[in-house]
C-alpha cells in the first residue's frame, strides 16, 4: 500500500482526507501511483497531469523522502520507503503567485 | 413564483444568495469550492435545481461541478475539454500563429429544453457541448472554421464568454468571443458565420471592415424577440434587429460607452441596462460614481440609476457575466463588483441595496426565479 498526500484543494475536490492509500501492482512509479489514484478518485483526472499528454501540470510538484521528484521520469521506480508505505508520496501545489 | 436564487461566482469560491419574492431579506450560503476560481454557475431553465458550475485553478486546471438539489450538494463531472482534430493555430499578440490551448471554461449555458444538455464557452475560444449532464464534452469545431486562424486574444484572454440559445429556433445559437467577435449558427452548431457588420473599430483593427477581430464584451437577448440582440462592445453599445446581420450603435448619451455586461428587462424587450466604465485603461466607473444606466427605448436615450449606489470614491469594476435579472412581476436587476459587493434592485433599477458586500471579487451573477 502506498500512501499519497494530497494538497488541500484536491482533498476537497475528491472529498477525502489529507492522506489516501492506493494499491499498485508491479513496480511503484509516479505513473503507477497516479494511475491508481485516478482510478480511485476519477475527479482528479486532469488536475495533476494533463488529460492527453499525461505530463505533470506546471504548478504541481512531487516530493518524497525529502527529495523533489518532479523532474524524474514518470516510469522511474519510486524510493523503496515510498513503495513500502513507510514514507508518503507528496503531491504539492507549488508556491506561486501572490 | 416564490423567490429568487442568486448564483455568485467569485475569485475564491461560489456563493448562493436566496430570498423570497419581496427580495428584502437575504440568506447567504458559501463559500462553495472555497479557494477555487468560479468563473460561472448557471441553472437549468427546465430543472432549476440542476446547476452547473465552472471551477478552475491555475494549479489544478478545470473542473465542472453539478448540483441536483439547488446547490446544497455538488458532484464533480467531466473535465476533459479536448479540441476536435488538429486545432492548428490562431493569431497571437505579436501577429504570429500560436497553438490552440485549453485554459478554462468561462461560461456554462444549460439547454432551454433538456437538463442534461449544456454548452461550455472555453478559453482558448471554443464551444463545447455535453448531452450527458456534463460527464463528457465534445467541441462544436465548426465555430473555429469561421476564420479561427485570425482570432487573437484580448487582454483577458481569448475566451468564448457569451452563449445565447434561441428560444424559438432550436437550431440557432449565438456566441461571442473576446476579441474575435460575435458568431451565429443556424444549424445547431455545426456551421457558423461571423455577425459583426456595423461594429466600429476605429482604434482596434487595421482593417475596419474585417469579419473578425472585434472585441465584443457581452451580448443579450429578450426571449420574445430573438432577432434583436444588444451588445456591449469594448467601446460602444450596439443593437441588431436582424439576428446580427447588421449592427447599429445605440450608445446615445452614456457618459462612457465602454463597459462589460448588458442585460434586458424580463418583461420589457426595449428596456436595457449597462454599467459604464471609464475606459479600457481605467476599469472603474467615471468620476468614482457607480451608476447603472437604463434605456427604455432600446438604446440612444439613457438615464442614470443611482439610488442606493455609492456616488463617490467608488472604483470597482463589473465584469461581463456579473449582471443578471429575475423574472418576478417587478423585474429585479442584480450585479456584482470586483470589490465583492452584490447589488440588487427589486424595482427594475429605481433603487438598489447591497445584499452582500464583502465577498471575493465577483466574476459572475446568475439569477433563478423559483
Amino acid at each position: 500500500m502506498i500512501r499519497v498526500e494530497l494538497p488541500a484543494h484536491l482533498r476537497t475536490l475528491a472529498k477525502t482526507g489529507k492522506m489516501v492509500d492506493v494499491e499498485v501492482n508491479g513496480t511503484a512509479t509516479q505513473r503507477a501511483v497516479l494511475d491508481a489514484l485516478e482510478a480511485t478518485y476519477p475527479m482528479l483526472r486532469g488536475t495533476i497531469r494533463d488529460h492527453v499528454t499525461q505530463k505533470r501540470r506546471p504548478f504541481v510538484r512531487f516530493y518524497a523522502c525529502q527529495e523533489d521528484l518532479s523532474h524524474e521520469s514518470p516510469d522511474a521506480p519510486l524510493p523503496e520507503a515510498v513503495a513500502s508505505g513507510a514514507e508518503p508520496f507528496l503531491i504539492v501545489g507549488a508556491i506561486a503567485g501572490g | 413564483m416564490s423567490g429568487v436564487r442568486v448564483l455568485v461566482g467569485t475569485r475564491k469560491g461560489a456563493f448562493i444568495l436566496t430570498s423570497d419574492a419581496e427580495r428584502k431579506e437575504w440568506d447567504v450560503s458559501g463559500p462553495h469550492f472555497a479557494g477555487w476560481e468560479i468563473y460561472h454557475l448557471k441553472g437549468s431553465p427546465v430543472s432549476p435545481n440542476r446547476i452547473y458550475a465552472s471551477q478552475s485553478s491555475g494549479w489544478f486546471g478545470q473542473t465542472i461541478q453539478r448540483s441536483d438539489d439547488g446547490g446544497q450538494t455538488w458532484e464533480p463531472v467531466g473535465n476533459q475539454f479536448t479540441y476536435e482534430g488538429n486545432p492548428g493555430t490562431h493569431m497571437w499578440y505579436d501577429g504570429t500563429q500560436h497553438p490552440w490551448e485549453f485554459t478554462r471554461v468561462w461560461h456554462l449555458e444549460p439547454s432551454l429544453h433538456d437538463p442534461d444538455t449544456v454548452y461550455a464557452g472555453a478559453e482558448d475560444a471554443a464551444l463545447f457541448r455535453s448531452t450527458d449532464g456534463g460527464q463528457s464534452w465534445h467541441e462544436l469545431a465548426g465555430l473555429r472554421e469561421a476564420k479561427g486562424h485570425l482570432w487573437q486574444p484580448g487582454a483577458g484572454g481569448m475566451c468564448l464568454h457569451s452563449i445565447i440559445l434561441d428560444p424559438v429556433d432550436p437550431n440557432r445559437i449565438f456566441v461571442a468571443i473576446s476579441a474575435a467577435g460575435a458568431f451565429r449558427s443556424d444549424d445547431g452548431g455545426t456551421t457558423w458565420k461571423p455577425i459583426n457588420r456595423g461594429l466600429r473599430v476605429d482604434y482596434e483593427l487595421p482593417d475596419k471592415a474585417s469579419d473578425v477581430g472585434h472585441c465584443v464584451h457581452n451580448i443579450a437577448m429578450h426571449p420574445s424577440r430573438p432577432n434583436t440582440l444588444f451588445m456591449q462592445k469594448h467601446w460602444d453599445v450596439m443593437r441588431t434587429d436582424n439576428a446580427g446581420d447588421s449592427w447599429d450603435e445605440v450608445s446615445g448619451n452614456l457618459p462612457s460607452d465602454f463597459g462589460f455586461p448588458i442585460v434586458v428587462h424580463a418583461h420589457e424587450p426595449e428596456t436595457i441596462y449597462v454599467v459604464p466604465i471609464k475606459s479600457d485603461t481605467e476599469h472603474f466607473p467615471p468620476d468614482g460614481k457607480l451608476r447603472v444606466y437604463r434605456s427604455r427605448s432600446g438604446g440612444h436615450e439613457w438615464e442614470a440609476l443611482t439610488n442606493g449606489l455609492p456616488q463617490s470614491d467608488c472604483y470597482v469594476n463589473i465584469l461581463r457575466d456579473a449582471m443578471s435579472i429575475d423574472k418576478l412581476d417587478q423585474c429585479g436587476i442584480y450585479f456584482g463588483t470586483t470589490g465583492g459587493q452584490v447589488y440588487a434592485s427589486s424595482d427594475a433599477g429605481d433603487s438598489w441595496q447591497a445584499i452582500v458586500r464583502d465577498l471575493p471579487a465577483v466574476a459572475s451573477i446568475e439569477v433563478q426565479t423559483l
